[in-house]
């Protein structure tokens, strides 16, 4: 059971469910909990555990070979990503925009061009109890978060068995993050808050979601502050409502040195146990 | 002309909200950019009137023409991306994996794949209520090139601070450290980095900053809701003093920046108490800060 929580806006409290809700779950159910929100990963902040594996990821990129170059100028002509130019004698290759489609050394007619493995990130992978916590980040510079996001996928379908609930944090947005973050779960939950800023990216991100022909859920977020629109909003396009959460300067509080909210504050532990549910629901009507 | 980029690394610190409140305090000097393609939400603030209306193309997509198609599968065994479906001996693309590399239509064999340019968004040049103008922009659902985006709405935004004399332009940047943000960066003067005192926004503030770095642009900073968490305030102040970043100011955790924003006003436009002085004073901070 993948479970995708995502939001069209920054800031609605992706991570804050993430890792409230995981580590919840996990008192009762094996876990995983997988940060894909590569660009600036925070879910660790909250998990602690013992690390049981540490890995630098890779992307491929051409390395130019210049003893049988002709200086034909193929690679050039066939990358549309203007990763690789010719200036005059030298070919430069230019890592960052490299999509890693791997044209330019295939094509090239003298093999002038192998692809090596340049570090794009940095992968752990934590145990705690019931919890399996992975996430990666992002060596600041590298631009692309996609393919990082697609192999620490690969990482945890090829560590853990399917029938594990597994949640995934996924990045803000709309664009191609987000895509790949979302594309395979089975669920994905949103979390927005109850004002005009959350409404609008909420609107954004369900349709984005109903492209991907995905099921949603939403939770919300500071509920109680700002206005009923969001609420209304989700009773007329018929999306389920699991949880609200209530707006309070001690959830910041808590949140802000790094706790878990649900610990402290019962009212947050029973919107957990509604999800809690809703997942359960879903695993049961999934196995049928 | 000179640019001041807004940007937070962690999303929801108030970096809209603050943006937007400069944009009223700067008037009709400040042409304002909203590359937050991702999550456009200024608008919302700021009362655009659309006026102008242009689409926006970047990147390919390939297409099978069935007709030509020999079902040879070297398209298939190119691609790196899944982006080439077979269905019963039918090669199609997967519109959603496909890169737009190309690399399939240069292998074909008989021309059947073409690369069709890709509409990813709309961009718009909008009169506001500031008196002056605003480019903004929609990305398409799922779209890449975001950054491509963000680097056209700047463009343009920086092209009509020219034409118009315009003394500023303000850039509302997207949250990460990923392409967006990278594209927003690049030619700005001055960089306001808006971070809250929680473990995670402190731990965006240096990531997101480590990017500023190699840029080498004058950075300042707001601590926002500076007073949720008064420890990580002062680890952030320590930061901020190491790495000469100007201390642009600090703001109380209030709800009326949320209440503002439901009523559809900025928060120099809707209180009139404290909170609207320590705005201005960091608009006025940023004046003087930007080189």
């Amino acid at each position: 059971m993948k479970i995708a929580i995502a939001s069209g806006k920054g800031g609605t409290g992706k991570t804050t469910l993430s890792t409230n809700l995981a580590a919840y779950l996990s008192e009762h159910e094996e876990v995983v909990l997988c940060d894909l929100d590569v660009e600036e990963p925070n879910s660790g902040l909250f998990i602690k555990g013992n690390l049981v594996h540490k890995q630098d990821m890779y992307k491929m990129i051409p390395e130019w070979n210049e003893n049988d170059c002709k200086l034909c100028g193929n690679c050039q002509k066939v990358c549309n990503f203007h990763a690789i130019i010719q200036l005059g004698p030298t070919i430069m290759v230019f890592p960052e925009l490299c999509h890693s489609c791997y044209a330019c050394s295939e094509l090239c007619p003298t093999s002038s061009l192998p692809m090596v493995p340049k570090k794009m990130g940095e992968l752990v992978h934590y145990q705690k109890d019931n919890l399996s916590f992975i996430e990666s980040k992002l060596v600041i510079g590298e631009e692309q978060a996609v393919p990082l996001i697609a192999q620490t996928q690969k990482y945890i379908d090829d560590n853990f068995q399917n029938n594990i609930i597994k949640l995934f944090d996924s990045p803000p947005g709309t664009s191609c993050p987000v895509i790949e973050a979302t594309k395979d779960a089975d669920v994905v939950i949103l979390v927005t808050e109850p004002t005009p800023f959350g409404l609008h990216d909420l609107k954004l991100a369900v349709e984005t979601m109903r492209e991907l022909n995905k099921k949603i859920a939403v939770v919300v977020n500071r509920y109680g502050i700002g206005n009923d629109d969001v609420i209304d909003y989700c009773n007329s396009e018929k999306i389920p409502l699991l949880a609200k959460i209530p707006n309070s300067r001690r959830i910041a509080e808590i949140y802000s040195s790094g706790n878990l909210i649900y610990k402290e504050l019962p009212e947050v532990k029973q919107q957990l146990e509604n999800i809690k549910i809703f997942i359960m629901n879903e695993i049961e009507e999934g196995a049928k | 002309m000179k640019e001041i980029v807004v940007i937070s690394g962690k999303g929801g610190t108030g970096k809209t909200s603050l943006t937007a409140s400069f944009a009223v305090l700067g008037g009709e000097d400040v042409i304002v950019a909203d590359c937050d393609v991702d999550a456009a939400d200024m608008h919302l603030l700021l009362e655009p009137d659309f006026e102008e209306s242009e689409d926006f193309y970047s990147g390919e997509l390939a297409y099978i023409s069935q007709n030509e198609c020999i079902q040879c599968g070297k398209c298939f065994d190119v691609c790196r991306f899944n982006g080439i479906d077979v269905v019963n001996g039918k090669y199609t693309v997967n519109e959603l994996n496909c890169e737009g590399c190309g690399y399939c239509a240069r292998v074909c064999p008989t021309e059947a794949i073409t690369n069709k340019p890709l509409k990813v968004g709309k961009w718009y040049t909008s009169n506001i209520k500031t008196g002056s103008i605003m480019v903004h922009a929609k990305l398409g659902i799922g779209a890449d090139n975001s950054g491509k985006l963000v680097a056209k709405v700047k463009n343009e935004a920086k092209e009509i601070a020219e034409d118009e004399f315009k003394d500023y332009v303000i850039v509302d940047g997207s949250p990460g450290v990923g392409c967006p943000v990278v594209s927003s960066l690049s030619g700005a003067k001055f960089v306001v980095l808006v971070t809250e005192p929680s473990v995670s926004g402190f731990h965006d503030l240096k990531r997101v900053y480590e990017l500023v770095k190699k840029f080498n642009i004058k950075t300042g900073c707001i601590i926002n809701k500076f007073d949720i968490n008064k420890t990580i305030t002062q680890k952030i102040e320590l930061f901020l003093a190491k790495e000469n970043i100007v201390h642009i100011s600090s703001l109380p955790y209030n709800e009326d920046f949320t209440k503002a924003m439901t009523a559809g006003l900025t928060i120099v436009e809707y209180s009139n108490n404290q909170l609207k002085e320590l705005v201005i004073n960091s608009w006025n901070t940023i004046l003087e800060s930007v080189p």
